[in-house]
């Protein structure tokens, strides 16, 4: 378990790196470079799909920031109500703690999964989904949810985001 | 396209080595979204890589090559279509009822819809981030 500890401080200093320098370029790349450890901590973990689908998200987002992002004009503010900033900065560090604490209480131990949920899954996919089989249960009815859900908000961010180019196009043509 | 001069987009090096391997990210895309029921990978990522590929032709060769190649017409009717079809399949396999149509609901389509719906849901992103960015509007 030592490789996931220096991963983790690794990704942490990176993190730090990213809200630390000034230039915007070099805060991009730091967080790129947090992505790429949470991809490896992912593959010292055994989950080598999350591990890839990690990876290729990271390259996706370090090109828009870099590519559609990073420009001269871009509006920064680093002035005023730092009192206030601090303030609610300590105080939601200190309400995720105690949730943290009282959460991490009751999960079961790294390794030792329970099987108090696979248990649900294999006594009553069948009679629930009308599949024939537990495996094809799993893939195309849950999975197939999962997958819905993640569909449905991308969907959303991209009807948004066209809804609002197509406006500015409309406004370009009419001035 | 022709002599990379006077043309949007980067350099000669650039346009050719994109060319050379544009067809095989494409194809490599496709492969993880379709291998990837129970290998890594699924249709997420293979999305995220048809996408990726796009993006390679907008910043190689400007971003009328790219539109050229897809139009947004077609760009939106495949998305949504794709998500209708998913939506229904996902909707029907909750009914407990084994479905009629049975080959939208098999293992070949699913992770195909969900690498369209990705793959052209983030390129539209990246256009539309570009578009947006102020020092292209204005140079243009």
């Amino acid at each position: 378990m030592i490789e996931i500890h220096l991963i983790l401080v690794f990704m942490i200093a990176a993190a730090v790196v990213a809200v630390w320098v000034k230039d915007l370029l070099s805060a991009v790349v730091a967080v790129g470079a947090v992505g790429i450890g949470l991809s490896m901590a992912f593959l010292v973990l055994k989950a080598p799909d999350l591990a890839m689908m990690q990876l290729v998200v990271e390259i996706l987002s370090l090109i828009i920031l870099v590519r559609a992002t990073i420009r001269k004009d871009l509006p920064f503010s680093a002035s005023g109500r730092w009192v206030f900033n601090t303030l609610s900065t300590v105080l939601f560090f200190i309400i995720f703690l105690v949730f943290a604490h009282i959460a991490l209480k009751d999960i079961p131990l790294f390794a030792k999964p329970e099987m108090r949920v696979s248990k649900i899954y294999i006594d009553e996919s069948l009679t629930g989904t009308g599949a024939y089989n537990v495996v094809s249960a799993i893939t195309t009815n849950f999975r197939v949810l999962d997958t819905l859900g993640e569909i449905a908000a991308l969907f959303v961010a991209v009807i948004g985001i066209l809804a609002i180019a197509r406006r500015i196009s409309h406004n370009k043509e009419a001035s | 396209m022709m002599n990379g001069r006077n043309k949007p987009g980067m350099t000669l090096i650039v346009k050719t080595v994109t060319r050379l391997t544009l067809g095989f990210i494409l194809l490599y895309g496709i492969y993880v979204a379709l291998s990837g029921h129970y290998a890594p990978g699924g249709g997420f990522a293979g999305g995220v890589i048809v996408a990726l590929s796009f993006i390679h032709i907008m910043l190689a060769f400007g971003k009328e090559a790219a539109l050229r190649r897809l139009h947004s017409g077609t760009l939106r009717f495949l998305v949504s279509g794709a998500a209708l079809i998913f939506l229904w399949a996902a909707a029907v396999s909750f009914t407990g009822a084994r479905m009629p149509f049975n080959v939208f609901n098999s293992e070949l389509a699913l992770p195909i819809c969900e690498m369209v719906v990705v793959g052209g849901g983030l390129f539209a992103i990246f256009v539309a981030l570009v578009l947006l960015s102020k020092a292209d509007r204005d140079s243009e």
